[in-house]
């Protein structure tokens, strides 16, 4: 089935409307269930290297400065020092301000650049200024843009907004990759952010994100579950596979591990990838760490032990 | 493919010795007649005890013990049936690993089952039915109702320790005395029990365990001085107790067989609606009464449906029921297996459509991989008879009406499902199934305050909630 965008407003919404209801009772229970997975030993080891590799490093304070964006670079390149095979994470992940610092810290390596563009966090700001602030941010360095969508047009029903938004951004993303900030805890319902990861994926959008972190409700298990569902369900009838981000609120590996079988068992390896899945935390990375060095040595060091950012 | 590593549960943290004897008058004695038998390890086919077999004179004492017992225990205020009822309900959640383990060696389901659904709800029941030992007045059943005096309750093995919980915490709440005899392919959890009574203290003869197979099941439920027979399982063991017991007096309660229908319309949450559907057919092996063992799904949304239900089949993981992560571990013994075997091969011979997912089955133990037949119809073999397995007939249907007639044309009528984001089709349909238990965008829930029990030849009577009361007092 494929919805024709052109056609307006009626069919995109009767599209998004007629896609199977998400029970929310089921949802709850479904992630909670694989949460009570036993991940051991070498699997531990493999999810928590996966998990390091996934991490989208993250810093979004009014008060960041270059010092603080450098020293989170160096830790981004090598995370754990006096281990050179712990894995570098997948990306640093910085305001539009910060970009330009951030390139040239982490030039000549691996780890991506990202940038939280389009008036982040609140979205409410002309869509000139959105694309200018993302045309800015790939012009300083970013390779990703993370923008948010306009909820306020989304909540009054007001598709095509929101969609035309995602599609204006994603050209002036030019070959940078798009991930779509669904805010997922102002949304309301499973339905309306099953709805919103479609609309995001007609859009145009690489990766579809959870949250901005700076709301109460961030991340959960059941919504990153019902967003897999989506991706899932979007490569079955489109043919392109689309990347997933929670963020906000992911701090500890037992958290990160949950998200990892939930992949596992609802999406399958395609997404096992930092290419297809990223966490956008923190806190996470330290705490990955301290697991990390647990089950090489059998104790555990205390946070001293590891690099704050 | 993010393979997990094993996380297999402690064996270590339950003792089993290696032979048991009956359990007649608050202490376990040998059989008089000396005869025994093994309780196996379904999974790994090793020989877990020696269990004596009940003979008739075991049983006479053990009902004898439990008429003793009546008098004094009905004759205490309901409020100090209570405390025991209470202590009972505490101690076995202190002991949960223990018996969850227990149970899953002796039994084979996955430990994720025994210890995070059979478990809590055995501790549940006898929680919620010490509630009603001193309200017994306010129940509905009249403002003095007496115990009826010794009670007879023959239990399956698909839950064993669950199935004692539903028949003997309203049997003692009431005031009753009872004699219970476990499946003989499960007889530990029952024996584990009764050193659970001896630690409550519950006075002598009030819970009486005679392990053995059906004969001494049906010298039991035959026995001149027992007052009530409870008894769940198979229909066919049904009928015949209930010859057995047509015109003496007795009470009787049966819960039989199911064929559930699990119906989803083309409105449903498909991605939960296959989650209900797995649960309703591979939650315990299938070895569930009230399995949605009928798959009725819409016409117009089946393919889809199928897909989604295959990719989801596809990572169960079948297997060693101690390891943590197993979601379908072994069928209960070689004879169960043989009749799903024999019925599935029906199945393919009636031209019915099989699928299974690729999984290795261990070597030794009693195993049967998740299997779907799709393209049955009424006239299957497959849509009629209860299978009691992993096993799962799919049917089509093109209105509700059609749905309906088909969901109920079934000799069984102990449960059913329904799946639509629709709520006035959830009424609607809900009121016109012939059918015990209806759930609604879920499946195989049960709750100690819900009452439970068939239509047809799924049984008669109760258990569970102010329902479950009734069939214990007069």
């Amino acid at each position: 089935m494929t919805v024709t965008v052109s056609a307006g407003l009626s069919d995109l919404r009767s599209f998004l409307h007629g896609l199977p209801g998400v029970d929310k009772v089921g949802v709850e229970a479904r992630a909670a269930a694989l949460a009570t997975r036993s991940i051991k030993t070498d699997a531990k080891a493999k999810a928590i290297d996966l998990a390091i590799r996934m991490v989208d490093l993250t810093t979004l304070e009014g008060a960041d400065t270059p010092g603080k964006v450098r020293a989170l670079c160096a830790k981004a390149r090598r995370p754990d020092p006096a281990d050179p095979s712990c894995p570098s994470v997948a990306a640093i992940c910085v305001y539009p301000a910060m970009v330009k610092v951030a390139a040239e810290a982490l030039a000549g390596s691996e780890v991506h650049l990202a940038s939280v563009a389009t008036a982040f966090p609140s979205g409410q700001a002309p869509l000139a200024v959105k694309l200018a602030d993302t045309r800015d941010a790939v012009a300083a360095g970013a390779d990703e843009i993370d923008m948010v969508i306009s909820r306020g047009a989304f909540l009054a029903g007001d598709y095509t907004k929101v969609f035309d938004e995602i599609t204006a951004v994603k050209e002036a993303c030019g070959s940078a990759h798009l991930k779509v900030i669904l805010e997922t805890g102002e949304l309301g319902t499973y339905d309306n952010i099953r709805r919103a990861s479609w609309l995001a994926m007609l859009a145009g959008a690489d990766f579809i994100k959870t949250s901005t972190g700076k709301v109460a409700v961030n991340a959960t298990l059941p919504i990153t579950l019902v967003m897999l569902e989506a991706v899932r369900d979007f490569r079955e009838r489109h043919g392109r596979i689309i990347g997933v981000k929670p963020a906000g609120g992911i701090k500890t590996t037992k958290d990160a591990i949950k998200y990892l079988v939930l992949i596992n068992e609802t999406v399958g390896d395609d997404w096992l990838d930092p290419d297809r899945f990223r966490f956008g935390a923190s806190s996470l990375l330290n705490d990955l760490l301290m697991q990390r060095t647990k089950l090489t040595t059998g104790h555990y060091a205390g946070p001293d032990y590891f690099t704050l950012d | 493919m993010f393979e997990y590593a094993p996380a297999p549960e402690s064996r270590s943290v339950v003792e089993i010795a290696s032979s048991y004897g009956l359990f007649i008058d608050g202490s376990f004695d040998g059989g008089k007649d000396g005869n025994v038998f093994k309780t196996v390890n379904p999974a790994t086919e090793e020989v877990l005890a020696e269990v004596t077999s009940a003979g008739s004179e075991d049983v006479d004492r053990a009902v004898a013990a439990a008429r003793r017992a009546f008098g004094p225990w009905s004759a205490l205020p309901g409020g100090e049936r209570a405390k025991y009822l209470f202590r009972i309900a505490r101690i076995i959640q202190e002991r949960s690993r223990e018996l969850a383990v227990l149970e899953s060696l002796d039994n084979g389901k996955p430990i994720k089952e025994s210890r995070d659904v059979d478990l809590p709800l055995v501790a549940a029941h006898f929680f919620y039915y010490a509630g009603w030992a001193d309200k017994l007045a306010y129940a509905g059943f009249g403002p003095d109702p007496q115990p009826l005096g010794v009670a007879a309750q023959v239990i399956p093995w698909n839950f064993p320790l669950l199935m004692l919980a539903w028949k003997v915490a309203p049997a003692l709440a009431t005031g009753n005395t009872v004699v219970l005899k476990p499946a003989e392919t499960t007889p530990l959890s029952a024996l584990f029990f009764a050193d659970v009574c001896r630690q409550a203290e519950l006075p002598a003869g009030v819970v009486n365990i005679v392990t053995g197979a059906g004969d001494t099941g049906a010298y039991l439920v035959a026995h001149p001085d027992v007052d009530k027979v409870a008894f769940t399982g198979s229909t066919e063991v049904g009928r015949a107790i209930a010859r057995t017991v047509s015109g003496t007096g007795k009470r009787l309660t049966l819960e039989l067989g199911g064929k559930a229908a699990n119906i989803v319309f083309d409105d449903a949450p498909i991605d939960q609606a296959v989650e209900g559907i797995v649960n309703g057919i591979f939650f315990n092996q299938g070895h569930v009464c009230c399995a949605g063992s009928r798959l009725l799904v819409q016409e117009s949304i089946a393919d889809e449906l199928l897909a989604s239900l295959k990719r989801r089949m596809a990572t169960l993981r079948v297997g060693d029921p101690l390891d943590k992560n197993t979601d379908i571990g072994a069928i209960n013994s070689a004879a169960q297996l043989a009749r799903i075997k024999e019925l599935s091969e029906i199945g393919s011979e009636e031209g019915a459509e099989r699928w299974s997912p690729e999984c290795s089955l261990p070597d030794r133990g009693f195993w049967f991989a998740p299997t779907i037949f799709t393209g049955v119809t009424q006239a299957h073999r497959i849509a009629r008879e209860e299978i009691f397995g992993p096993v799962l007939s799919v049917l089509t249907f093109r209105t509700p009406d059609e749905a309906v007639a088909k969901a109920n044309n079934t000799p069984y009528g102990l449960s059913a499902g329904i799946w639509t984001e629709k709520g006035s089709r959830i009424l609607a349909v809900a009121d016109q199934l012939r059918a015990g238990v209806v759930w609604a965008n879920t499946f195989n829930k049960f709750d100690p305050a819900s009452p439970f029990g068939g239509y047809k030849e799924s049984g008669y009577g109760r258990e569970g909630g102010r329902h479950g009361l009734e069939a214990y007092l007069a």
